[in-house]
C-alpha cells in the first residue's frame, strides 16, 4: 500500500460519514483533514497542500460539483474523488467532466474507496508517457503488443492485454473488480455472474503457470494485485 | 355555466371581437348606400325639374304670355298634391299669374338658380308643410317689359319618405344582424365552453381520485376529439406508469423486506449470544455480503427505473449494435468456456440503432447470463441481425426453455421460475431487458429455439428500431472474431 505521509482532505457534510471515512483512512495510514462543508473544504482545498481529495456531491453551502470547479480554477490539480449516492451513468459523467478524477457511488466497500484512491495517488507518474512495462520479468510492449515472462513470449487476446495493461499500471496497488470493468471494458454496471474473476483467472494462467513466482494475486475481499518480488518499477 | 363565466371566456372575446369588425364593417357599408342613395333621388329630382324648365324655356321663345300661361296652366291641373311638378309663374313684380303654388315661397331671392323652401300642402283636408326644392328661372316674353319669373319644383316628401323608410329599414337589418352575431357568439363559445367543461370535469374527477375517468369523444374526429385521444392516451400511459410503479413498490417491500427481516435476525441473535470476537466478525461479514445482496437488488430496481422513465432518451446516438454485442460477448466468452459450452456468435456488420450504449450492453449482458447460467449443457448463440427497419439481438440456447404460459411473466419484476429459485439472481435481469427494449421503441420475446425438437430450447428475441446505415459507412474489418469455444 502507498501511504507514508499522504495528506488526504475529506470534504463530507455527514457527520457519521466523515468520521468512517477519516477513521479508516487514518487507520490506513493517511493524514486526513475533514471538512464540514463546501466553503470550508475550498478555504482549506486552496490554502494547504493536499496528496488527493474526497469530496462529498451534495454539501451545504456550496454544491461538491461547484467546490472542484473553483479548486480547479484557483489552478489546484490535487486529484479528486467524487463521493455521490447519485449512480447513473449520466451523473458519472457529470462529476468526471467538473474536473472529478474518479466516481464512486455510495455506498461502497471501504477497499473500493482504498484501491480508488491508491490508483489516483499513483497517477501524474510518468508510466503514462512509456511503451514499456515491466514488472519482475514480466515485460510488455505497448506498441508491438507483445508480452513476454523471462523471455518466453505469452499470446494474449486484445481484451486480456488491456487487462494486463491495466495491472501492471497499478501494480501493487489493489485494483477491485468494478474498477477492472469501469477501466477495461467501460462498463458501470454490475454483471450477475462474476465475469471479472473468470478474466482474471484466465490471465493467471497465462502469465504464471509454470512459474515458481506468482505476480497476479487476489486480495481477500477486495480485488486482485498484481505485485512483484522486488520493488515495482514500471 | 353562469354568464359571468361566458363572459371571461377566451372564446367569447374572439367572438366579441369579430362582432365588433364585423358591425364596423356593416356600419361603413350601410352609410356608404344610404348616401349614395339619397345623392341618386336628389339628382333624380332635379333631372326632373331640369328637363321642365328645358321644355318650358323652349316654348316660351315662341310663345307669348297668355300660350305659356295656358302651357302652365295645362301641366298643373287639379289640386297640389305631394307627387306632383310645381309651377308658378310670376310678373316682374311676383305677382302670380298662373301654376298651382299660390304664392311666391317668403324670403326667397328671386335669381335664377336652385332653392330650397318649406311647402304647404293641403292633404287630405290637413295642411301638412313638406320640403319642397325648385329651380328659378327669368323669362323675357316677348312684347312685355322686365323679366317674368318662372319656378318649377317638386315637393320633396316622397323622397324624404324614401329615404327615412331606407334608413330604418338599414337601421333594423344592422340591429338584426347585431343581434344573430351576439346569439350566435354565445351559442358558438357555449358549445366550445362545454366541450372544455368535459374535460375540466373529467381531469377534476381524476385529481379526485377516480383514475379511471376518460374524456368523453362525441365521435367528431374534430379537433377538440383530437385533444381528448391525446389526453386519454396519456392518462393511459400515466394509469400504467402508476400501475407500475405500485407493482414496484410492492415488491421491493416484499422482496427486500425478507433479507432486510433475516439480516436483523442475525444481528440480533449474534447479540444474544455469548460475547466472542470470532462469532461477532463471521457475523459482520455475513451482514455485510448481505446488504451487498441489498444494494445490488437496489441498484437494479434502479436501473430499470429509469430505463423505464425514459430518462436517458434525449441523449440516444447511434451506436453499433454489433461492437455493442461483441464487447459483450467477449465479456462472456471465458464463463462459457469454463462451463464448457460453446458460446457462437453470428453478428452482422453496421446494424445501427439510435440508443445508450450502457442500458444495451448491460440489457444483451442480462440476456447472456440468463443463458449460460440456465443451460447446462450444448450451446449459447447470440446473434445481431437487421431485418427491414429492424434490428435484432437474439440469444437462444439449448437449456431447459420456458414454459409457453409463462413466457410473459418472467418479464415481470422479481418474477423466478420453478426450479431456479435456488440458482443465484435477484429476478430483476429480464425486467430490466424489458425496460431497455421500451425505453428504445423496441420490444423482447421469447420463442423456442429449435421448435419442434425434445429440447427445443429458448430464444430470447431482443427487436429495436434500426436506423438508416447509409450515413454509417459498414465499419472495416476488425480483428478476427472472437475464438469459439
Amino acid at each position: 500500500m502507498v501511504c507514508g505521509d499522504m495528506k488526504l482532505l475529506v470534504i463530507e457534510d455527514d457527520r457519521e460519514a466523515a468520521a468512517y471515512l477519516v477513521k479508516g483512512l487514518s487507520e490506513s495510514g493517511y493524514v486526513v483533514d475533514h471538512a464540514p462543508d463546501g466553503r470550508d473544504g475550498l478555504f482549506l482545498g486552496t490554502s494547504n497542500q493536499y496528496d488527493a481529495m474526497i469530496v462529498d456531491r451534495m454539501l451545504p453551502g456550496m454544491d461538491g460539483l461547484k467546490l472542484i470547479g473553483a479548486l480547479r480554477a484557483a489552478e489546484v490539480r490535487t486529484p479528486v474523488l467524487i463521493l455521490s449516492a447519485l449512480g447513473a451513468v449520466d451523473d458519472r459523467v457529470k462529476g468526471l467532466r467538473a474536473g472529478g478524477d474518479d466516481y464512486l457511488v455510495k455506498p461502497f466497500a471501504f477497499s473500493e474507496l482504498l484501491a480508488r484512491l491508491e490508483a489516483l495517488l499513483r497517477r501524474g507518474s510518468p508510466a503514462n508517457a512509456t511503451t514499456k512495462l515491466q514488472v519482475d520479468e514480466l515485460e510488455m510492449d505497448l506498441l508491438a503488443r507483445t508480452v513476454r515472462r523471462a523471455g518466453q513470449p505469452i499470446e494474449l487476446l486484445p481484451r486480456e492485454f488491456r487487462l494486463l495493461e491495466y495491472l501492471i499500471r497499478h501494480a501493487g496497488q489493489v485494483v477491485t473488480r468494478t474498477m477492472l470493468l469501469e477501466h477495461v471494458w467501460d462498463y458501470h454496471f454490475d454483471p450477475q455472474t462474476n465475469v471479472i474473476d473468470v478474466h482474471v483467472s484466465r490471465l493467471r494462467q497465462k502469465i504464471d503457470k509454470g512459474f515458481a513466482h506468482p505476480l497476479l494475486h487476489t486480495v481477500r475481499g477486495a480485488g486482485y494485485m498484481l505485485r512483484g518480488r522486488g520493488r515495482v518499477s514500471s | 355555466m353562469t354568464l359571468g363565466r361566458l363572459l371571461r371566456t377566451n372564446a367569447f372575446r374572439i367572438a366579441a371581437l369579430y362582432l365588433a369588425l364585423f358591425a364596423t364593417s356593416m356600419l361603413a357599408l350601410v352609410t356608404f348606400i344610404y348616401f349614395s342613395t339619397a345623392d341618386f333621388i336628389e339628382r333624380q329630382t332635379e333631372e326632373t325639374v331640369d328637363q321642365e324648365i328645358t321644355a318650358l324655356r323652349e316654348e316660351s321663345q315662341h310663345a307669348d304670355l297668355a300660350q305659356l300661361r295656358r302651357a302652365i296652366a295645362q301641366r298643373s291641373v287639379g289640386p297640389l298634391r305631394s307627387d306632383e311638378t310645381l309651377y308658378l309663374l310670376t310678373d316682374p313684380n311676383l305677382v302670380p299669374l298662373e301654376g298651382n303654388l299660390s304664392q311666391w315661397p317668403d324670403a326667397q331671392a328671386v335669381r335664377p338658380g336652385w332653392i330650397s323652401f318649406p311647402l304647404e300642402v293641403n292633404e287630405r283636408g290637413k295642411v301638412e308643410v313638406h320640403q319642397a326644392r325648385a329651380a328659378l328661372l327669368d323669362l323675357a316674353i316677348t312684347g312685355r317689359l322686365g323679366h317674368y319669373h318662372l319656378l318649377v319644383g317638386r315637393d320633396l316628401k316622397d323622397a324624404n319618405l324614401f329615404r327615412s323608410n331606407m334608413l330604418q329599414t338599414l337601421a333594423w337589418a344592422s340591429l338584426l344582424t347585431l343581434a344573430l352575431g351576439v346569439v350566435g357568439g354565445l351559442f358558438l363559445t357555449r358549445n366550445m365552453l362545454r366541450r372544455v367543461d368535459a374535460v375540466n370535469r373529467t381531469s377534476e374527477r381524476i385529481m379526485r381520485g377516480d383514475f379511471s375517468q376518460r374524456v368523453p369523444l362525441t365521435g367528431s374526429r374534430d379537433e377538440f376529439d383530437q385533444l381528448a385521444t391525446n389526453l386519454n392516451a396519456m392518462l393511459d400511459q400515466i394509469e400504467r406508469l402508476m400501475s407500475g410503479m405500485r407493482q414496484v413498490t410492492d415488491n421491493i417491500a416484499h422482496d427486500l423486506r425478507t433479507p432486510l427481516a433475516r439480516l436483523r435476525a442475525r444481528l440480533e441473535l449474534t447479540l444474544l449470544e455469548k460475547p466472542d470476537a470470532a462469532r461477532y466478525g463471521e457475523a459482520l461479514r455475513l451482514t455485510i455480503a448481505e446488504a451487498d445482496t441489498l444494494l445490488g437488488t437496489f441498484n437494479a430496481l434502479l436501473s430499470i427505473a429509469e430505463a423505464e422513465a425514459g430518462a436517458r432518451r434525449d441523449m440516444l446516438g447511434a451506436v453499433d449494435l454489433e461492437m455493442i454485442a461483441r464487447s459483450v460477448a467477449e465479456l462472456y466468452e471465458p464463463v462459457a468456456d469454463e462451463k464448457g459450452l460453446a458460446l457462437i456468435i453470428t453478428l452482422d456488420r453496421g446494424v445501427m440503432v439510435r440508443g445508450d450504449r450502457h442500458l444495451l450492453s448491460q440489457a444483451i449482458a442480462n440476456l447472456l447470463d440468463n443463458a449460460l447460467k440456465y443451460t447446462p449443457q450444448g450451446s449459447v448463440t447470440l446473434t445481431v441481425r437487421a431485418e427491414n427497419d429492424k434490428a435484432f439481438v437474439e440469444v437462444s440456447d439449448t437449456g431447459p426453455g420456458v414454459p409457453p404460459d409463462q413466457r410473459e411473466a418472467v418479464f415481470d419484476r422479481f418474477f423466478r421460475l420453478e426450479g431456479s429459485r435456488s440458482t443465484p439472481g435477484n429476478g430483476l435481469g429480464l425486467s430490466l431487458v424489458r425496460a431497455v427494449a421500451r425505453m428504445h421503441g423496441g420490444s423482447v420475446r421469447m420463442e423456442d429455439s429449435e421448435p419442434g425438437a425434445s429440447r427445443p430450447g429458448l430464444k430470447v428475441v431482443l427487436m429495436l428500431p434500426a436506423i438508416e446505415t447509409a450515413d454509417h459507412p459498414t465499419p472495416a474489418p476488425r480483428r478476427a472474431p472472437l475464438g469459439v469455444a
